[in-house]
């Protein structure tokens, strides 16, 4: 049965896309949630992440050597490296900002992105890096359909921040503290919650995340270069969109619907997956114009 | 004295709207800051609080220097309060509300809660505890998992006020705590000021129009009236004074008859 194959293998490719998307996602709306910024640098981020996780893996390699375990220390490495990035990308450029105009803050945050995106340029001359894994090809095969080792674990190690990410916000004081900031920030002052700190930890975890998405992506797809993070951070920008910006289950959602969405409009006959990015860019356009605070999100009512 | 404050001014682009103020409570004690509409009182209340930052004056707090610290060191150091307006975190639930009152007296880093360390743990059930605690003692214990947003105006008070308690302070100061309450909601808000100073030993200082409230439970009055002290003393005694007769009868509408 091709057809019901082709179908399980969108949805696969459409798992795997979204996982990328999701973890993205997530550091866009997490950072909206707190300060109201849309980060346009954090595809960037996403970048410099699979630049950090090539470094260390070639790093630990020599030790460990490059298979599962070196993979899982690289992103780890560059979890935490670009996650502290993060902060001090936000206490540099973003905390001075915090009192002007919101239109100033989001030009910072252009300028950052071409901060490290030239950065990234003149470190690698601009040119592809080959990420070398030894993580082999191997999969499971059901007829036409395969599904590789390195996808399973990379939407399970996805699946497995997600959760971890719920479980922080939801029941912890530090995720108690992010809601509570994205809410009403003087009233967290006055409840003797350091907003600073809460934003710090915001930008950690969402930079973290978006570290792993970078590591994890170089692995899969190969290869690295320094304009890799622009369209994937708009596609996650749209995901956030989809799911409503400020939600943070909306973004997981969002991400794996983007995901699957454009993993199955590559299979639409006469639209091939040159139209991919034609179809995702639509598809914001449309959830901006019939439904603009997203699947999740809240519309704001104002009082009279 | 618990919280003193000395020659306090505050201006704003020219208007003074704290004029050489000095004013006190005393630990353990009910005091009430009354005074006509555009006194001053709130204003009075964000420079304790360190959001707004008076720019003559002193305000010591347990002997302790607050103007110009930041908020959240304020709360931390035991000044809680209210607002005119109930602002609570509308999409949270009434005990997580109150949770968030708790941040300031956790130990446990960012770190630790990621990392779901045993002592991280341990916090976290004491927090759910003192919460529940806090519920109890201003009665909302059975609506813990509603939505804040949810719950029927007059309970939404008594979550601010537990979420104050949370914190911990050593002083509590309410923003007209009794606007909008009906009688029977008074006469019980009433009550729970005076448990909060009698069975938990914090200073109450609150902002009220409703007299009959005022007189009631404070000892101290003080009175404000264009950023200045006019009177103090006890309900009699600023009942009577002349100067406070004149700043509210000046008003054409104000709802105080003494």
């Amino acid at each position: 049965m091709p057809a019901l194959e082709t179908f399980l293998q969108a949805i696969v490719n459409g798992l795997v896309l979204g996982s990328f998307y999701a973890l993205i996602a997530l550091g866009y709306t997490m950072i909206f949630g707190v300060i109201k910024l849309l980060n346009f640098a954090h595809g960037d981020v996403y970048m410099v992440g699979a630049f950090v996780g090539f470094g260390a893996l070639s790093l630990v390699s020599g030790v460990v050597g490059a298979g599962w375990t070196g993979l899982a220390i690289a992103v780890l490495i560059s979890m935490i490296a670009v996650g502290f990035l993060g902060v001090v990308i936000q206490r540099v450029a973003y905390q001075p900002m915090l009192s002007a105009p919101r239109l100033s803050i989001l030009i910072t945050a252009l300028a950052v992105s071409l901060v490290l995106q030239n950065g990234a340029l003149s470190l690698t001359e601009g040119s592809y890096k080959a990420f070398r894994t030894d993580l082999g090809f191997g999969g499971f095969e059901f007829g036409r359909l395969f599904i590789s080792h390195q996808a399973i674990v990379l939407v399970a190690t996805a699946a497995v921040l997600m959760i971890a990410l719920e479980f922080f916000v939801s029941r912890t004081m530090y995720g108690r503290a992010m809601r509570a900031v994205s809410i009403d920030k003087d009233m967290c002052r006055l409840l003797g919650i350091n907003v600073n700190r809460v934003v710090a930890i915001t930008f950690l975890i969402g930079s973290g995340l978006a570290a792993a998405a970078g590591t994890m992506a170089g692995a899969y797809y190969g290869s690295i270069w320094y304009f890799m993070g622009f369209l994937i951070g708009l596609k996650a920008f749209t995901a956030a969109v989809i799911g409503g910006i400020g939600s943070i289950t909306g973004a997981m959602l969002g991400g794996l619907i983007l995901g699957l969405l454009e993993s199955f409009g590559t299979q639409i006959p006469f639209i091939g997956s040159e139209w991919k990015d034609v179809f995702t860019f639509a598809i914001l356009i449309l959830v901006l114009v019939f439904k603009p605070t997203g699947l999740l999100g809240k519309s704001e009512v104002e009082r009279m | 004295m618990l919280l003193e404050l000395e020659q306090v001014s505050l201006r704003f682009a020219g208007n003074t709207v704290l004029d050489k103020v000095d004013f006190g409570v005393e630990a353990g004690s009910l005091a009430s800051l009354i005074g006509p509409n555009g006194a001053g009182k709130t204003s009075l209340f964000n420079s304790i609080t360190g959001f707004y930052r008076p720019q003559e004056g002193r305000i010591d707090f347990n002997g302790e220097r607050i103007l110009r610290r930041k908020p959240h060191k304020v709360t931390q150091m035991g000044v809680a309060r209210t607002f005119q307006n109930v602002r609570l975190f509308r999409e949270m639930s009434v005990m997580e509300n109150v949770m968030a009152g708790m941040h300031c007296r956790t130990k446990a880093g960012a770190f630790g809660a990621v990392l779901r360390t045993p002592g991280q743990r341990a916090e976290e059930r004491y927090i759910a505890e003192v919460a529940h605690e806090c519920m109890r003692f201003v009665g909302i214990d059975q609506y813990a998992d509603r939505l804040a947003t949810n719950l029927a105006y007059g309970y939404q008070r008594l979550v601010e006020i537990a979420r104050a308690l949370a914190t911990q302070p050593r002083l509590i100061l309410l923003d007209e705590p009794a606007a909008g309450l009906n009688g029977t909601e008074k006469a019980a808000l009433i009550e729970l000021i005076r448990r909060i100073r009698d069975e938990r030993d914090v200073a109450v200082l609150l902002i009220e129009h409703d007299m009959g409230l005022v007189m009631q439970v404070s000892e101290h009055i003080h009175v404000l009236d264009y950023g200045r002290i006019i009177a103090k003393g006890t309900a009699e005694a600023v009942k009577n004074n002349p100067k406070v007769i004149e700043a509210y009868l000046g008003q054409e509408d104000e709802e105080m008859v003494l």
